[in-house]
């Protein structure tokens, strides 16, 4: 089957300083795709490019197609209609994604105006169903309210209303819960999973917590340094993962249950896009790093069906495989 | 058992806010009668949800805000009056970290400058003296001498809450009290802190204040964590069975709330309405609008904090409950 969504090489640098080097994925109808990785690691930015909502000093290379059209560079009329229609985007911070002074009925009408023909009463009524949908109380009159009147709980919900409004094939969740309580997020990550079953809506969730992830994606990506490291299905990446990265990140989250043990931290710091180091961009933090790895960056390879993993070592240890195979 | 260095009893505090311009004034419980015991060398995690009082607590115990009722007893003595030499002398002895480091470090300053302004404030050492406690310290958080000659701006954010913690640590504290220290930082960083701190406190024999949204973390680094909830501790106990055995419904909610690497949200409790609100705090127990199991009682009494065996405490009708009708 096509994939709905893939990105092949895309690259993005601003003022000459390459943050995004290469990204690889694809995104299958109703899929549910994580991608994790520390601030830094162009998470946001693979999706900000890909949708063309970089400023116009970034220089954004590659190709990104959803059903099989470009979309990178494309005019603005047909990004328009990809952007809010296609593929919807919400993000961590929704109170000031949201107009302060326009009421929730003027913003949600205005991307439905946008994006589906309907006119009038038809508008309102459509209104007040995505309202209901996302678990509003007494959607009717709610409508008539101005962002700072929900809890921040409910302008998420609110944001997921409007990001529905389009129909969307995909939603863009980036950090959708970080600003929210424990109790909120379990809210609103189960909002997603619902919503994303009655509409066979393929979802991204972006971020940084692996548990979120976890629970709610069937593949993850793991992004270190504007690549992905490591791509797996969910139950497999954390019950095994093979990049050193993708190791560490697992290890250094306290266990909730169990007993405690002192938690593996990576030293030092992600590094700076303008002074990458040659080879692996994680050898200088990695315990097993050894000379070859810092020659030539490894590339995403497949290690598995479903698998696949930029690490010599991995690479090293496939070939090995291969050659014993081939004899 | 070591003897309690900071004993906390009964602590209120109340702010009066106003809803709109002429609207009537209405008395926000942030802290309802909190008691806490923290013995010397051991670490105390408090957790909640934001508006639950936990923050509020810290600055209490740490005498930065005057309880309206209720005592704080640090080290056998009675917290001294604000602005006073006891005061002071006892002010050196703990010390508070806060989530945004660089909101805590002025940045037009050199970061060991910044370390070194508490030893010449409480006047500890010579100049020579306090020149090599800054090197010892930046040492101890693993930082070299050349980070202190940095600017914040220069640093990064895990290596600033480095220094935040090298500073507060340069009067030789026993008490720190932590308010979400890591939160603000990657888990790969969050982790490189955490261990620190732990390191630290063996060393030092710190008694610490771990206030956190992060269970996990919280789990990681305390004996015993407190719950709190709308201003109240609703459960207590010690970390190592606290969210292996939750009681209280909303330690569950918490736990269950918590996503896990490897584990689906089966099962899942998700907690419905809104986050809870001091300015509306509900009648008879807080958590009860919220609460799965909440029967009619709920609504009615506010649930004591009582002990439900071993050193855990419980504040719910429905655990509770049934011991109390066994003995009438």
């Amino acid at each position: 089957m096509a994939p709905l969504v893939n990105i092949e090489g895309l690259s993005v640098a601003f003022n000459g300083v390459p943050v995004l080097r290469g990204v690889d994925l694809a995104l299958g109808k109703g899929e549910a795709l994580g991608l994790v990785g520390e601030s830094g690691s162009g998470k946001s930015v693979t999706w900000l490019a890909a949708l063309g909502l970089l400023p116009r000093h970034a220089k954004v290379t590659g190709s990104v197609r959803l059903n099989g059209r470009e979309i990178l560079g494309a005019p603005a009329a047909q990004l328009d209609r990809v952007r809010g229609g296609r593929v919807a985007m919400i993000f961590q911070d929704p109170a000031s994604a949201l107009n302060p002074v326009l009421t929730i009925r003027k913003q949600l009408c205005e991307s439905l105006a946008l994006h589906r023909d309907l006119q009038g009463n038809a508008v309102k009524a459509e209104a007040r169903r995505l309202l209901d949908l996302v678990g509003i109380p007494d959607a009717g009159r709610r409508l008539e309210a101005y962002p700072h009147e929900f809890s921040g709980g409910q302008v998420q919900r609110i944001m997921i209303a409007m990001a529905l409004a389009g129909n969307p094939d995909v939603l863009i969740a980036d950090e959708p819960t970080t600003a929210l309580d424990a109790t909120i997020q379990a809210q609103i990550l189960e909002l997603l999973s619902s919503i994303r079953c009655e509409f066979g809506m393929a979802m991204v969730l972006i971020s940084h917590d692996l548990g979120v992830v976890a629970e709610n994606c069937d593949r993850v990506a793991v992004m270190y340094a504007g690549r992905i490291v490591e791509e797996a299905p969910s139950n497999q990446l954390f019950a095994d993962p093979v990049h050193p990265y993708a190791q560490s990140l697992i290890g250094a989250l306290p266990p909730l249950d169990g007993p405690r043990r002192r938690l593996t931290a990576i030293p030092g710091t992600v590094p700076d896009p303008a002074m990458m180091p040659d080879g692996c961009a994680f050898a200088p933090r990695c315990a097993l790093a050894s000379d070859p790895c810092g020659l030539a960056a490894p590339t995403l390879a497949p290690i598995a069906n479903e698998r696949a993993v930029a690490c010599i070592r991995a690479e090293a240890s496939r070939r090995a495989l291969l050659g014993i195979a081939a004899e | 058992m070591s003897p309690p260095l900071v004993e906390v009893t009964e602590i209120s505090r109340s702010y009066s806010m106003r809803s709109g311009m002429f609207g009537r004034t209405a008395a926000v419980h942030a802290v309802d009668g909190v008691s806490l015991t923290i013995p010397k060398g051991q670490t105390l995690g408090l957790v909640g949800e934001s508006g639950s009082g936990k923050s509020t607590t810290g600055r209490i115990v740490l005498g930065l805000e005057p309880p309206d009722s209720g005592e704080v007893r640090f080290d056998g003595k009675s917290m001294a009056a604000p602005v006073t030499a006891a005061w002071r002398t006892q002010r050196a002895r703990m010390q508070m970290i806060f989530q945004d480091p660089l909101g805590a470090l002025d940045r037009r300053l050199p970061v060991a400058t910044q370390i070194r302004e508490p030893l010449d404030i409480h006047g500890l050492g010579t100049p020579a003296e306090r020149e090599d406690r800054v090197r010892d310290l930046l040492r101890a958080v693993e930082l070299t001498p050349a980070h202190g000659a940095r600017y914040p701006g220069a640093l990064s954010g895990g290596q600033r809450q480095r220094i935040v913690l090298a500073r507060a640590l340069a009067t030789k504290p026993d008490f720190l009290v932590c308010d979400e220290p890591v939160s603000a930082l990657d888990v790969s960083i969050q982790a490189q802190v955490v261990n620190l701190l732990c390191d630290l406190q063996a060393q030092l024999g710190l008694t610490l204040l771990f206030i956190s949204h992060d269970l996990r973390v919280v789990r990681q680094i305390s004996n015993v964590v407190a719950v709190m909830y709308l201003g109240r501790i609703v459960e207590i106990g010690s970390a190592d069975d606290l969210f292996a055995r939750p009681e209280h419904p909303y330690t569950q909610a918490l736990v269950s709330a918590s996503p896990a690497p490897g584990r689906r949200s089966a099962g899942r409790i998700v907690l419905a309405g809104d986050p809870p609100n001091p300015a509306a705090r509900p009648q008879g127990c807080a958590f009860h609008p919220r609460c799965p199991r909440a029967i009619a009682r709920c609504a009615r009494e506010v649930p004591a904090l009582s002990t439900v065996g071993g050193n855990r405490q419980v504040a719910c009708h429905l655990v509770t409950g049934a011991e109390t009708r066994d003995a009438a």
